[in-house]
């Protein structure tokens, strides 16, 4: 559904500050995918997921979706079918603005906004239900601003927000990463919850490669612009942490996976 | 009674250019876009509307009109130096407010238009009005400053009403947003660009309008007439934000910052009866500005 074929980036280019940050990318989603990206710091992670979204245009390829090239697209243009949450939790929703107003923007996504009232009554009771499954009491605060919200709560809010329309593909960029170890247990339980309810095809950048192996279906490393491992079904399921340790090792040349990730 | 008519004197004005004040409150605070237009969209609505009052003898509420569009057109300049040719903010409302001296320079064909209401078929807002009363009241120029503060007061219930209703909408909820946290608005399909011409076009169309309101007011354009027209603007916000609560909602905001443009000339009334030169005002402004932006700071400090 989302075809990504040899894409190519390059920022600042022709300076001395140039960095190839992609280098030929090819990634074919199918529906329902849940692919979960793991690489070093600098392999191209983000920048992916960017592309997609079109935060930046791409120097040569194409992303197609649904049969629709995307590739040409302005960012605000394609966030019709795309949810997203950000590594940083100010990102993802506007602090000066209540709750109830940052769901009833994300409801709107895609659709044209005109002059009728910014949030209904009936669409309230559906973010109040919405919000009380999240289980963090945020139902009964709607009218409180963002801004007052934990990082944890912020991205739940932002997570629920991403999926309101049911996004075609929703793009999760180290979403748990500034989180503390409990809330980010909760964010990603809470992430599993809603990919298998609403069925979304989904793409998470993480460090974490307990977590890159145990969620999902189908699960990426990327190095150096590339996408160097590729593995899904019955194969990822058996993965151990050391399998990926000892293929990181093999493409950076005997030198040892970063910090962050060992950590993990 | 002196002082109380000094008073009532300061608060027409500071209503009337409260209305600029909210222009800048639209550009500043709530799309976060430091917006220099306004001197000089404050200076064009003021020509505007003598001069389609003067050469055309139109009614002075149209040239209002005039005043306000012409306002939005300067800001949507602005707007589009900024998104479309990627001229950092600041700069492109300077470019958009030094080409405007020279277009008012134009508009008017000289540096000054009088509005001279004893000619057949010229009249300012005020006049419209008084002209109706009997002889012995509109003589007075008590009557003057009480329609003048009854005209701005109207002005003021009308533009707060419109800018509730509006940034309460579906748009104007994404251009509150859009100051807030532009790559979140654009993630979720909003066209940030065309929202930050939007917000441009709407607050300087009010301060258009103010510019025409205070030439109408004072019967006289002045080409110079726009200059340090955001410093005022800014200390009426500030001032404001002192007295306002901290959960008010957005109507309460708005008037906030009418107080505050009001508070502003009763201080200017005050120092100048002090014996402060009027041309002392424009550092005295600065003042008042620099003094209530640096509260937060040097608090802080005090704290740490
Ligand atoms: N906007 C940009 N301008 C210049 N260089 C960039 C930009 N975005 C990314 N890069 C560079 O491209 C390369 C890939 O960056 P990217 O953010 O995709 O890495 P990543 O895999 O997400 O890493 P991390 O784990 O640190 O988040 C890096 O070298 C980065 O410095
Ligand atoms: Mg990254």
């Amino acid at each position: 559904m989302l075809n990504i074929t040899e894409v190519y980036k390059t920022f600042n280019t022709g300076t001395i500050n140039e960095k190839k940050a992609l280098r030929g990318v090819s990634l074919h989603v199918h529906p329902q995918d849940f692919i979960t990206i793991i690489g070093g710091n600098g392999a191209g992670k983000s920048t992916v997921l960017n592309m997609i979204a079109g935060v930046y245009a791409i120097d040569s390829g194409s992303i197609v979706l649904d049969g629709k090239d995307i590739s040409r697209q302005p960012e605000y243009k394609r966030a019709e079918f795309l949810g997203r949450v950000f590594q940083d939790p100010m990102m993802g929703t506007a602090a000066d603005m209540e709750i109830q107003e940052n769901l009833a923007l994300a409801f709107r996504r895609g659709k044209k906004r005109g002059l009728s009232w910014g949030i209904t009554k009936e669409e309230k009771e559906l973010y109040y239900d919405a919000l009380k499954k999240l289980d963090l009491g945020l139902e009964e605060r709607m009218t409180s601003k963002v801004g007052l919200l934990s990082g944890g709560q912020r991205q739940a809010l932002t997570l629920l927000m991403a999926s309101l329309k049911k996004p075609k593909v929703l793009l999760l960029d180290e979403h748990t990463a500034a989180l503390d170890p409990k809330t980010a247990k909760k964010v990603l339980d809470l992430t599993e919850n809603i990919i298998t309810e609403h069925q979304l095809t989904a793409l998470m950048v993480t460090h974490n490669m307990k977590d890159a192996i145990r969620l999902g279906n189908r699960l990426i490393m990327m190095h150096e612009g590339k996408i160097i491992y590729d593995v899904s079904g019955e194969e990822k399921q058996n993965l151990q942490v050391s399998d990926l340790l000892q293929k990181f090792e093999e493409v950076s040349g005997g030198e040892f996976a970063n910090d962050r990730m060992i950590l993990a | 009674m002196n002082i109380l008519m000094a008073i009532f004197g300061a608060v027409s004005q500071g209503l009337l250019w409260g209305i600029m004040a909210l222009g800048v409150y639209i550009t500043f605070k709530i799309l976060d876009f430091a917006d220099m237009t306004c001197d000089g969209s404050f200076a064009l609505g003021g020509c505007v509307s003598a001069v389609f009052v003067v050469s055309f003898h139109w009614n002075p509420y149209l040239s209002l009109i005039a005043a306000l569009v012409a306002g939005g057109i300067a800001g949507g300049v602005t707007g589009l130096l900024h998104t479309k040719l990627k001229i950092p903010a600041i700069l492109s409302g300077i470019l958009t407010m030094i080409s405007l001296y020279s277009i008012n320079l134009r508009i008017m064909g000289q540096a000054n238009t009088p509005i001279n209401t004893r000619m057949e078929g010229i009249d300012t807002i005020v006049t419209m009005i008084t002209d109706r009363l009997p002889d012995e009241i509109s003589k007075s120029s008590n009557t003057n400053t009480f329609v003048t503060m009854i005209i701005g007061a109207v002005f003021v219930i009308i533009c707060i009403a419109v800018l509730y209703w509006f940034f309460g909408t579906e748009k104007g909820s994404a251009l509150r947003a859009t100051g807030n946290n532009e790559a979140m608005v654009r993630a979720l399909g909003v066209n940030t660009n065309r929202m930050k011409v939007l917000g441009l076009v709407i607050g300087n169309a009010l301060v258009g309008l103010s510019g025409g309101l205070v030439v109408q007011s004072q019967k006289v354009a002045d080409v110079g007439m726009g200059q340090g027209t955001i410093v005022i603007g800014l200390a009426s916000i500030v001032i404001g934000e002192v007295f306002l609560g901290r959960k008010l909602n957005f109507a309460a905001k708005l008037g906030f910052t009418i107080l505050g443009s009001v508070i502003y000339r009763i201080i200017v009334a005050v120092v100048l009866q002090l014996g402060l030169e009027s041309s002392d005002l424009k550092m005295l402004t600065a003042i008042i500005v620099a003094l209530a932006l640096s509260v937060p700071v040097l608090s802080k400090k005090h704290v740490d």
